[in-house]
């Protein structure tokens, strides 16, 4: 190991307490960081997963226009062919065809305006969280059957259970009276109380049926393996689209706008905030190393008579912040690392996340994931900002004379 | 006594500047760090308010009376008699800065397009005034004028949804008390625009004595909604109208109807005293080791005036007063530098770029900071004690110098 | 030839408000190998001459010639390396970095001149012994009395067998046995590797050892002796 690296070593011990405060201000920070953004990464993967499971899969192909105007005679011509044809050229069956359309819905004694959903009973489970969350009765089983479920709710509001008897009223594709009967037979919490209140529904042919669809519907739902994966997934289905048709497909940032923003807003104020303390801490290692050459000066006046150049003198500082940001680094990533461990298998819950629970798709106690990122991101930004921070002393270091600097006190 | 402290403080200030590079590094961290303190906790107390703001303004109201059924079941078969006798009193009481009462049940908007569920409210449009945002927000056509007009009030977001517009005729469908649709034309009046898309797409305004007569529940409400002196403080406005109301209704505060909305505030206060102790911890520190440092430059004159005949009390005093001082001025500087970069901004913040996000959280897109005094205090309070307190280590150590080894010390 | 040529050199430098005249038209010529001692009072010029011959200090006007090569006008980077690997020094105190051994402290100057790791190890050793400190190479600073540590900057000086030492008091802080064994050392190294020497100081006692005292007296040469070796 060579003499400059041993040097910048015991540079860094010559003053114990100074050094260890100053690593201390960068694992304080650290461990801030690694447990924050390792919470925010749970937390923005957790809404994104949940909110598009439960309503609007990764992708969805539409015919063009349909997202903004929701016109029924907007459709999507033999949506079930296409979905299969997905299905196979995508090599998943996390993909369901859709038709929707508003209708009345009583019960005996009650009406509700809303959304109803045709969905293919064998294929909506893959894609979309609600079939799982039934908690009365089951889903959907056959594809051309009177069925229907709803949310708690809105059965709590149509007063009606399991078994109960349902109209619906609308208005088909061809503009005559769409009118059906259906029986509940399941009946979903979501925990988010649009969804719970909003939502019916029923199979996919039934619907097509009783809305003069035909053979279409209005929409296919894929889901990619996963988020970062939404983009290849994407082209890949673009291509198996049929020619001809005006058809598009829109991502889930495209079908749920404020999502990815609302992460966005968050993101950047967390980071405001997380600035000021990458801030501070770099102006405690400013303060150490400027400190610690400013004590120097006579020696490093003699050490330049022997020949050794102040650029040289500055790297050496360098190294010496960089050793001190590397124990630092390491203290902070364990320390960090294991704080996240300990709410990975506790759950972390602070006062109004049950309130946030139901309203953003979000459970009331998160439980944190070790991820790369998270665990590496902060630390690796307090590392370098350190070492930038040290940059003023090294290069000051250039301009001194040894002369001079051997006259110091 | 005050002599000596007179000297103290000049000796402190002399010491600071005798290495005047580190006392300004620490100084410019102490004025980030405070400046950091008041302005985040400004910019967030602000937007919490006004969320909590619109939160009730969208309720509306501080406290509102319902059949006690009404809640879960929210339509015309959980209806409530308007006020009289008591209540009537207590409502025309001073504490009670506004009130009105409102029907409100699910209906079915159409137009020639297309046919939407919405929220059917009937308002008493001068009571309404001065509760909720309608009045203000309309920006085309015009406002309701009487409980009994036959126009409606619809939102901006939901007439480019019907592809409707100011002056047509639509259907508005809803259940009337014998289960039965009842259905009208309406023309649209008014059209409004709000702060948060979805309030444009869920709510129409129409008179209360129409739609009364349209679902035939004679004067019956809905709700009774109330507005008071304070937000924060709304217990003792609710105790009040709920003895009054009787037992047969149920009297809710706002941060009760939405809790959410009534956790944010909790959460807000929670939240500004995590953020100023991290921030000081990230200071403390650099604060310490600025003392360390400077101590161990002087042994050997600490060393020299122990001998002299200063007491360790002497020492620990001086010692403590260079911190408190350092902290003093990088308050100030700090304070004064929030509170000069948070005026400029008190015309709003626009942060429309992520505004569908934070429409997502249920704030605006324009960002107002709020400076609340309590904030400032707390945030100056903390730095000052932690800040003593942090200073003591190396204080008490220089006091407990021996004087012989000190003043060897190479 | 001649292993130091000074010119006429002047040197003025500002002290306070006042300023003091450091060199004053100096000329002076050292043989090759020969062990020269600048005195003078405090303040004669004697640090500014040693200075301004290392290339720690430029002088304001005048020549300096090192083994037939002009170095007054050489850059800051040309003169570290005439120092690092042409010049020796050694100071009065505060020779060594404290945190190294003695022998690190050796290896470091290696390092820095470019010395490959495996042969420091062996040619620092071999220099330690051969000032006389065979077996306290693992000692730091702070664990040597004055004398060793003034040898170890004398090993350090000589680590790359520099054709000239120069030597600003370096018995100033010693007892008088350890001055004596100080100055034994360097006439040795001066006679085993024809190193040239020229010693800064006011001790009559290391004059002695010298074979040319050259007296000076407000930054000029007032006097020039040549004498025969104790």
């Amino acid at each position: 190991m060579n003499i400059t690296f041993r040097l910048a070593w015991r540079n860094l011990w010559r003053r114990k307490r100074r050094t260890w405060l100053t690593v201390g201000a960068m694992v304080f920070s650290n461990i801030i960081l690694v447990f924050m953004i390792s919470l925010q990464i749970g937390m923005y993967g957790m809404m994104i997963n949940n909110t598009l499971r439960a309503q609007t899969g990764h992708l969805q192909v539409q015919a063009a226009g349909y997202l903004d105007d929701h016109k029924i005679r907007q459709v999507v011509p033999d949506v079930e062919q296409l979905a299969a044809k997905l299905r196979r050229g995508l090599a998943t069956d996390e993909v369901a065809a859709r038709a929707s359309a508003f209708a009345l819905v009583s019960s005996a004694d009650r009406s509700y305006g809303l959304q109803i959903t045709g969905v293919e009973p064998k294929f909506e489970p893959r894609v979309s969280s609600l079939p799982g969350l039934i908690k009365d009765g089951r889903f959907l089983s056959d594809a051309k059957a009177d069925e229907i479920v709803i949310g708690r709710v809105l059965a709590r509001n149509l007063q009606v259970g399991v078994g109960g008897e349902l109209t619906f009223i609308g208005s088909a594709r061809d503009g005559s009276i769409a009118a059906a009967v259906v029986t509940v037979v399941g009946i979903f919490e979501s925990g988010m109380s649009d969804l719970d209140r909003n939502l019916a529904e029923v199979p996919l042919r039934f619907f097509q049926d009783t809305f003069a669809m035909g053979d279409a519907g209005h929409s296919v739902v894929i889901m990619a393996p996963s988020l970062i994966q939404v983009g290849a997934t994407r082209s890949r289905a673009e291509a198996l689209l049929p020619a001809g048709e005006d058809l598009v497909i829109h991502d889930w940032e495209a079908l749920l706008p404020g999502l990815k923003q609302a992460i966005q807003a968050d993101f950047t104020s967390a980071w405001f905030m997380y600035g000021i303390l990458i801030v501070l801490v770099a102006f405690s290692v400013l303060n150490t190393q400027l400190m610690s050459v400013l004590e120097r000066t006579k020696e490093f006046g003699i050490v330049m008579s022997l020949g050794v150049t102040p650029g040289r003198l500055g790297r050496l500082v360098l190294l010496e912040t960089t050793l001190m940001a590397t124990i630092g680094l390491v203290l902070g990533v364990l320390l960090g690392g294991a704080l996240v461990l300990w709410f990975g298998s506790h759950g972390f819950s602070y006062p109004g996340m049950q309130e946030m629970a139901g309203k953003f798709n979000l459970p009331s106690r998160i439980y944190l994931q070790v991820t790369f990122i998270g665990l590496l991101f902060g630390p690796m930004i307090i590392f370098i900002s350190s070492i930038v921070a040290s940059l003023y002393p090294a290069v000051r270091l250039r301009f001194m004379e040894p002369v001079a600097a051997m006259r110091a006190a | 006594m005050m002599g000596n402290l007179r000297i103290i403080i000049r000796l402190a200030w002399r010491n600071l500047w005798r290495n005047y590079r580190r006392t300004l590094i620490m100084l410019a961290a102490i004025v980030i760090g405070v400046w950091a303190m008041i302005f985040m906790t400004a910019l967030m107390r602000g937007m919490v308010d006004d969320m909590v703001k619109d939160g009730i303004s969208a309720l509306p109201g501080h406290v509102q009376i319902h059949n006690p059924a009404f809640r879960d079941d929210p339509t015309i078969a959980n209806v409530m008699e308007p006020p009289s006798g008591k209540l009537l009193e207590v409502l025309n009481r001073p504490e009670v800065v506004a009130w009105t009462t409102r029907v409100r049940v699910p209906a079915v908007i159409s137009s020639e397009r297309d046919t939407r569920g919405v929220t059917l409210v009937g308002i008493e449009p001068d009571r309404e005034r001065g509760i909720s945002f309608v009045a203000e927000d309309v920006t085309e056509g015009r406002y309701l004028e009487s409980r009994d007009d036959r126009g409606l009030v619809v939102g901006r977001k939901l007439t480019e949804k019907l592809e409707t517009g100011l002056g047509k005729r639509v259907v508005i469908m809803s259940q009337d008390q014998e289960n039965e649709i009842a259905d009208r034309g309406f023309r649209i009046v008014g059209i409004f625009d709000s702060k948060l898309d979805q309030y444009e797409e869920q709510f129409v305004f129409a008179g209360e004595g129409t739609i009364q007569e349209l679902l035939g529940v004679g004067d019956a409400i809905s709700e009774v909604a109330i507005l008071g002196t304070d937000y924060r403080d709304v217990e003792g406005l609710r105790q009040m109208v709920a003895d009054a109301a009787g037992p047969d209704v149920e009297v809710l505060p706002w941060n009760k109807l939405d809790p959410y909305l009534g956790s944010m505030l909790a959460v807000m206060d929670g939240f500004v005293v995590v953020w100023i102790v991290v921030v000081f911890l990230a200071l403390s520190f650099g604060l310490v080791n600025t003392l360390v440092m400077a101590v161990f430059e002087r042994v050997r004159e600490i060393g020299l005036m122990l001998a002299l005949g200063m007491t360790p009390r002497n020492i620990l005093s001086q010692i403590l007063a260079e911190s408190i001082l350092l902290l003093v001025i990088g308050l100030a500087i700090g304070n004064l530098a929030a509170w000069a970069t948070i005026e400029p901004l008190k015309g709003g913040i626009d942060v429309s770029i992520v505004g569908q996000g934070m429409e997502y959280w249920g704030a605006a897109s324009i960002l107002y900071p709020a400076l609340y005094l309590k904030d400032v205090i707390l945030a100056n309070i903390i730095v000052i004690v932690l800040g003593f307190f942090a200073s003591l280590s190396p204080a008490w150590r220089a006091s407990r110098y021996d004087p012989v080894r000190a003043i060897t010390k190479v | 030839m001649k292993s130091v040529r000074c010119i006429d050199l002047c040197k003025t430098y500002r002290q306070g408000d006042v300023d003091v005249i450091g060199l004053d038209h100096v000329n002076l010529e050292i043989e090759g190998g020969g062990f020269v001692c600048l005195s003078a009072p405090s303040g004669g010029g004697k640090t500014t001459l040693l200075n301004a011959i290392g290339g720690l200090d430029t002088p304001d006007s005048g020549e300096i010639w090192l083994a037939g090569n002009r170095v007054d006008n050489l850059g800051k980077g040309e003169l570290a390396k005439m120092r690092l690997h042409q010049i020796g020094f050694v100071f009065q105190a505060y020779n060594l970095i404290p945190v190294l051994t003695a022998r690190e402290n050796v290896e470091f100057v290696m390092e820095v001149q470019g010395v490959a790791a495996a042969d420091r190890r062996a040619r620092s050793l071999e220099i330690l012994e051969e000032v006389g400190l065979g077996g306290l190479e693992d000692r730091r600073p702070a664990q040597m009395s004055g004398g060793q540590q003034q040898r170890v900057a004398v090993a350090r000086a000589i680590a790359s067998r520099p054709a000239l030492v120069l030597a600003d008091e370096p018995t100033a802080n010693l007892d008088s046995q350890s001055a004596d064994h100080l100055m034994e050392l360097f006439v040795e190294l001066n006679r085993n590797h024809e190193t040239t020497f020229v010693i800064a100081t006011h001790d009559q006692r290391v004059m002695g050892y010298a074979r040319r005292v050259i007296q000076m007296l407000d930054g000029r040469i007032v006097g020039d002796e040549q004498k025969e070796a104790a």
